[in-house]
């Protein structure tokens, strides 16, 4: 015999009860019902979807333009790349996105997974640089849009993992010095905002180099984004390490396991299960700030956006295109941040 | 002590030195490239630049300063532009926080919908990108400097920002309509309106988020025997619940002020003349970089260390005194 | 010969003493039970013999090896002491197979399948062989233990060290546990084991080592100890255990 089924509250009961709720939904129902009867129209019933400037200018303030996107994709998604090898960066981006993908799957968690992976990344940076193999060799600065975003991004996150590791095993080490070097680094960098990191790359590493030496600002931009986001990485790996149980050091210990075996073998692995989430967090915060190295000249997704505002023609379409490239970032951060919820919430019912 | 590898002290010893030895050759190459290159651009290193006149305006500011003001001066200007910013940042960006993060946990379905909307709304799109929507919408929108909107008798909204009576020279001037725009009494900048309004929406959705959990981390026997007692809603969570969940709230919060406060630095990208771009100026126009540059860590730097003792000490004081 | 010397031993925790004075002999093949009041020291003794804990005063020699701060020394000490802990500390990301066989091909070199074979074996000897795929977390408490003492033996071990190996099993599990105790203490390893359990101290223990404070206050034969303690505090904590 089934139990009768549960009384709970229906959703008219739970937005009417009691005086206080039923102003509320009607506040609320009320300004949402008034801001759609705004924006539908607007957004979709009476904008312009070609790149037509004329019907654009007419149909101002009624419907939106969104031929401001149809003009301008190109540079918004891939910069000042050469138009006769667009099929390079749109092959790169594909080739990380896919690389991303099979890391994320728990079940493709096999080391030779993670070894294509990176070859993946690897390849398809350099075949967006090209000067090899036939590929002309396309100048950094014409490097741009979401593809730059991505190539930052990626590249950012996982050349600061090994950093990180190193930064967080100093870090618990016994050794004082070791201690006082990595937590001074680690507090240094997280005491500071992103733009002076920026800057300092932009400004100052080539003063530090021998002269003469002047790396590219893309790898110099890279390398202050890949400290910065080390420096983050350390403290959640840290936390892991941490919370790895000091019985399994000494399980380690007494059979003979020496202290490089014992964190490779037991440590780290369990670090890393409990470290994931919060580390796709930092991912997102970074693919985020990817934003700012427009401020040393660098245009990646929002940078391109702007250049491509820039246009005094197009310019006072500016809200759509604000619109469009927030609904980019949100797409790729709010993808993230469900995986990463998704994960918490299958370690929490593992750890029984 | 025996010389062996084996002996744990001489081990530590051994690696601690390397470790010393590695640092300063490579601190020895780096300063030696820097005096090369700094001397081949006729550059020297030392602060003295900082006493020399800036030669540049800094259009808003809280105390007196001028082109011929030092630099020094020039970096005070800049440093109370980002307090003040970064006070009523954190402020504002509190109050609406936990507003969002009430009615995130409220029973009416349409208005935690709301709310977690906006929180995964604001989240998920870059700063940079709300703060320049604002800006840009702001320009747009604020009456032309002519026509200004009259929002109280005295306080006027116009391209020029807000202008609002004050004392200037010791007199009390009212703001009226000039030739370009309002004059008289004092202004807020549309940059720094722009600024403000971006950072706190932008915190406010984070705090939100440190907020929920915090409430959510009280166990639930707490809010029922509160019920039982006869308590509302609003006494439940004012009396019971968040004393209880500042405990966890306020290590990720001090986070989130922290991260205001750096997140100031953007205004260099609208305009706002806070630390950052005063910095950028003085390097540019000094050929200062490294020493501008390590100023502008400092001062982060100090910041940073002030917030994390001042929140240690709330926490201190919030904390539920157990059996020792 | 001794295979454990404690020579006038003594262990500082800051300025808290936790171990004074301690001088004790084990022989090759004794069964030694720690027994006493919470704090009296006798994890941490048994803890020093394989060099988890480190002491300031005295001189601990194991297995020939005189145990100091040198790594060598406290390889050497390692290689040849096991040790069961009472959070049984199975590596949960590893198979029970996997535990088994990571020390002896890590540590000793082994070939993956002479480990696989061995620790085979061993699970065998704890009965157990059957759960060599699972993880840890999906066994039982007294499975997970019979699993640890597996662990250990496929090193080799001349001593094995317990501590408190059934405090954190439920009641029903107790028994399994002690079981394989037995049947290794009756195949004539040496073993220190502190516990609670008199029953098992009384079928197995050749001497029984009663503690408190930090010193070493009584030893005795199980039948002496049980029957006739003579140390005041001994024969207020067989009290209060034995009252039910």
């Amino acid at each position: 015999m089934n139990p009768p089924r549960a009384a709970g509250p229906t959703l008219a009961q739970s937005l009417f009860r009691g005086r206080l709720n039923t102003a509320l939904t009607l506040l609320v129902g009320g300004l949402l019902l008034w801001f759609l009867i705004q924006f539908v129209p607007w957004a979709i019933g009476h904008a312009v979807w070609s790149a037509d400037l004329q019907a654009c200018r007419e149909a101002r303030g009624q419907g939106a333009c969104w031929g401001v996107v149809s003009e301008k994709w190109r540079l918004i998604l891939f910069g000042r790349y050469p138009f006769e090898e667009l099929w390079r960066p749109v092959v790169a981006c594909l080739l990380m996105v896919a690389a991303v993908l099979a890391i994320a799957r728990r079940e493709w968690w096999k080391p030779w997974v993670f070894v294509s992976a990176l070859f993946a990344i690897v390849f398809s940076v350099l075949l967006m640089l090209g000067g090899f193999a036939g590929l002309s060799e396309v100048p950094t600065e014409r490097l741009g849009g979401l593809s730059l975003t991505l190539l930052l991004a990626i590249i950012g996150n996982i050349a600061s993992l090994p950093l990180a590791v190193a930064l967080a095993l100093g870090r618990s080490s016994d050794l004082p010095l070791v201690r006082a070097v990595c937590t001074t680094f680690v507090e240094v960098v997280r005491g500071v905002p992103l733009v002076t990191v920026l800057f300092m790359a932009s400004f100052m590493f080539p003063l530090f180099l021998p002269s003469g030496m002047n790396p590219d600002v893309l790898l110099r931009v890279g390398v202050g984004l890949t400290l910065f986001s080390a420096a983050y990485q350390a403290e959640v790996i840290r936390g892991g390490i941490n919370s790895v149980p000091r019985g399994q050091i000494e399980a380690a210990q007494s059979l003979g396991m020496g202290y490089w075996l014992t964190q490779t073998k037991v440590v780290l692995p369990q670090a890393f299960r409990v470290v994931v989430p919060p580390l796709v967090n930092s991912f997102i915060a970074l693919f985020k700030d990817t934003s700012l190295v427009t401020i040393v000249s660098l245009f990646e997704l929002f940078g391109s956006l702007r250049l491509a505002l820039a246009d005094p023609e197009w310019r006072p379409f500016y809200v759509e295109g604000f619109l469009f490239v927030a609904l980019v970032y949100w797409v790729f951060c709010s993808a993230m941040s469900r995986y990463a919820r998704g994960l918490e919430r299958d370690f929490a019912s593992a750890r029984r | 002590m025996t010389l062996s590898l084996t002996n744990p002290k001489f081990r530590a010893r051994l690696w601690q030195g390397l470790l010393v030895v590695v640092l300063l050759v490579c601190l020895w190459l780096l300063v030696a490239n820097l005096q090369k290159n700094l001397a081949a651009r006729g550059v020297e290193l030392g602060f003295g630049f900082l006493s020399g006149p800036a030669g540049f305006d800094i259009a808003e500011r809280l105390i007196a300063y001028s082109a011929e003001s030092s630099y020094w001066m020039a970096y005070a200007v800049g440093i109370l532009n980002t307090l003040r910013v970064a006070i009523l940042g954190v402020l504002i960006a509190t109050g609406l926080g936990l507003f969002v993060a009430i009615g995130a946990l409220s029973i009416n379905p349409l208005v935690a919908w709301l709310c977690r909307t906006y929180v995964e709304v604001l989240r998920n799109v870059p700063l940079l990108l709300q703060l320049f929507f604002w800006y840009l919408s702001l320009a747009a929108l604020l009456p032309e400097n002519d026509a200004p909107l009259t929002l109280l008798p005295g306080v006027f909204l116009s391209k020029g920002g807000l202008s609002f009576p004050w004392w200037v020279d010791g007199l009390w001037e009212v703001p009226e309509l000039g030739p370009f725009g309002m004059v008289g009494g004092a202004a807020i900048s549309p940059e720094f309106l722009a600024l403000l309004g971006g950072l706190s929406i932008y915190t406010s959705a984070f705090i939100a988020e440190v907020i929920r959990a915090g409430i959510l981390s009280v166990p639930k026997g707490q809010s029922e025997a509160a019920k039982a007692l006869g308590f509302s809603g609003w006494q439940q969570l004012r009396l019971i619940i968040l004393p209880q969940a500042m405990r966890v709230i306020v290590p990720p919060m001090t986070n989130q002020y922290l991260n205001l406060t750096k997140n100031s630095s953007l205004a260099v990208a609208i305009g706002y003349p806070e630390l950052v771009s005063v910095a950028t100026t003085t390097l540019n126009q000094t050929g200062h970089a490294v020493e501008a540059i390590s100023l502008l860590m400092l001062v982060y730097l100090t910041l940073s260390l002030l917030t994390s003792w001042l929140m240690a000490r709330f926490e201190r004081a919030s904390r539920l005194k157990e059996r020792t | 010969m001794s295979v454990i010397q404690f020579e006038q031993v003594s262990k500082w925790y800051g300025s808290f003493q936790v171990l004074t004075d301690i001088n004790l002999g084990i022989a090759a093949g004794e069964r030694v039970v720690v027994c006493g009041p919470s704090g009296s020291g006798k994890s941490t003794l048994i803890r020093c013999v394989n060099a988890l804990e480190p002491y300031q005063a005295g001189r601990l020699t194991v297995c020939g090896t005189h145990l100091t701060d040198d790594l060598k020394s406290i390889h050497e000490v390692r290689a040849k002491v096991g040790m069961v802990f009472q959070s049984f500390n199975l590596f949960p990301h590893l198979t029970v197979l996997q535990n088994l066989t990571l020390a002896p091909m890590h540590v000793r070199g082994v070939a993956q399948a002479e480990a696989e074979a061995e620790a085979m074996r061993q699970l065998e000897r704890v009965r157990i062989a059957e759960q060599a795929q699972k993880y840890p977390g999906q066994l039982s408490g007294g499975q997970q233990q019979r699993v640890a003492i597996a662990r250990t033996l496929c090193m080799k071990p001349e001593v094995l060290l317990f501590d408190e190996p059934t405090s954190a099993l439920d009641p029903e599990m107790v028994k399994e546990v002690l079981d394989v105790m037995v049947s290794l203490a009756q195949q004539g390893t040496t073993m220190i084991c502190v516990t609670h359990e008199m029953g098992f101290a009384r079928e197995v223990a050749d001497r029984v080592i009663f503690m408190d404070a930090g010193k070493i206050v009584e030893e005795a034969p199980p039948d002496q100890f049980f029957s006739a303690p003579k140390h005041p505090r001994a024969i207020d904590f067989l009290s209060k255990i034995l009252a039910h």
